[in-house]
């Protein structure tokens, strides 16, 4: 199974994001999404879940076409963005027992997801009362629930601590040495090996074609 | 069907945790259809009169009170893109949502009528038509309701276009529910009118989840 995307045109407004993007994640991979704001990572990191629509191009993971089969290939992708979607008024339990159930994952392993994220002293708080970083791995802790092959993780590490985004990274790596995939907008290092880097500012209209993978550039030059 | 009814349970759980379940909705019921006799005067004949639209007129706001919220705080907060992204259709979604909806709001109108009923002196023989054209008229409410929140759904403000979207689209129920009571009150059969309106019910039932989840998918861009 690879991710494999071409092509891809995305228009936002009246402005065309980027062009001619593609790339292709290996079976065990992962790809770094960098840039300055507004580069055009949280969209692509939308348009790979299916949420936004693309103008060009295709996206296939294995032989299932995003274009063609929206459904099927939804089925293969977490994404998390940045919102938590989180309800105020639920417990950390409840939160992932109704993802759980959604999802049609086990309700048996909604312990072990909050553990994960080392969240299990506050299973049964409520949201409300959470810090914000508390609600960020709430958040992810879609993650560990629900097992799907595709992570799509826009800005995982905003607001948590460096312990907690070291976890993150670690989850990721896990997830990758298990044959899945990655697809993140992060400016912290997630310490996959091969990882590879993608700027969709590289494909923004008016630059040249001929520079799909910045590396580091982009991350050492700038503020972040 | 396990996810289908996760919706609607977590829907009514958020209904009741945050927003008082039913009760703001019939609340809102009473004191619009108590308004009446202020506003036209103690008139018995003549509240027993325009008992059957006044009491529609009131279900009908009573409805549209906590419409503007169906879908725009799931979108708010991120909760639309984890519904959009789970194996259940959108479209399943929307209509566990009508249903936790109407639930909270149709359902507790039925049980607050016959005292509003009571209250604007409509004759008794009128009551089991009351409750039918309410019972099959309602859900239409919260279904077609749905589009206009959809529609709303990605706006900071969308309160007051989700009413001016949504109420003309609620006529036809409004015609046909009071109709159908006045049919009763004057002795005659309420039945046509009652089938009319089940019919709308019907109609709503998969056409407006289609429309909401095609509004709902630009919302979430």
């Amino acid at each position: 199974m690879t991710l494999v995307a071409e092509n891809l045109t995305v228009t936002r407004g009246y402005r065309t994001v980027f062009t001619g993007l593609g790339f292709a994640v290996p079976e065990g991979g992962a790809l770094i999404l960098a840039g300055a704001n507004g580069a055009g990572k949280s969209t692509l990191l939308r348009i790979l879940a299916g949420l936004l629509p693309m103008e060009t191009g295709e996206v296939r993971f294995g032989d299932v076409s995003l274009r063609a089969d929206r459904g099927t290939f939804v089925d293969s992708v977490l994404h998390t963005g940045h919102l938590d979607a989180l309800k105020p008024a639920f417990t950390a339990w409840e939160t992932l027992a109704f993802q759980a159930d959604l999802y049609g994952a086990s309700r048996g392993r909604i312990e072990g997801a909050l553990e994960a994220l080392d969240l299990g002293f506050l299973s049964d708080q409520p949201v409300r009362v959470l810090s914000a970083g508390q609600k960020r791995r709430l958040g992810l802790a879609r993650l560990a629930l629900v097992e799907r092959p595709l992570w799509l993780l826009d800005e995982p590490t905003v607001s948590l601590d460096a312990r907690s985004a070291a976890r993150v990274a670690q989850m990721a790596r896990k997830h990758c040495a298990g044959g899945g995939m990655v697809v993140a907008a992060t400016h912290i290092d997630l310490g996959i090996e091969d990882a590879a880097r993608l700027d969709p500012a590289g494909f923004a209209p008016g630059e040249a074609a001929d520079m799909p993978v910045r590396d580091n550039a982009v991350l050492d030059g700038e503020a972040w | 069907m396990k996810p289908f009814l996760a919706i609607i349970r977590r829907d009514l759980a958020i209904a009741f945790r945050t927003g008082g379940g039913g009760a703001l909705g019939v609340a809102f019921f009473v004191i619009a259809a108590t308004l009446v006799p202020f506003g036209v005067g103690p008139i018995p004949e003549l509240l027993a009169r325009i008992a059957p639209g006044m009491l529609w007129i009131a279900a009908l706001l009573a409805c549209l009170l906590t419409l503007d919220r169906l879908f725009q705080a799931d979108v708010e907060d991120g909760s639309m893109d984890v519904l959009a992204l789970s194996p259940l259709p959108l479209e399943l979604v929307v209509l566990g949502k009508c249903i936790a909806h109407w639930l909270t709001t149709g359902l507790p109108l039925l049980l607050a009528a016959p005292v509003m009923a009571l209250t604007l002196g409509l004759p008794e023989g009128a009551y089991p038509a009351m409750i039918a054209s309410l019972a099959l008229g309602t859900p239409a409410l919260s279904l077609i309701g749905a589009i206009g929140a959809a529609l709303t759904a990605g706006m900071r403000r969308g309160g007051v276009l989700t009413a001016v979207l949504v109420l003309p689209l609620y006529v036809p129920t409004l015609i046909l529910g009071a109709l159908a009571v006045n049919a009763s009150a004057m002795d005659l059969p309420a039945a046509p009118y009652l089938m009319l309106s089940g019919a709308i019910t019907l109609a709503a039932l998969p056409l407006a989840p289609i429309v909401s989840a095609a509004a709902l998918r630009l919302a979430i861009r």
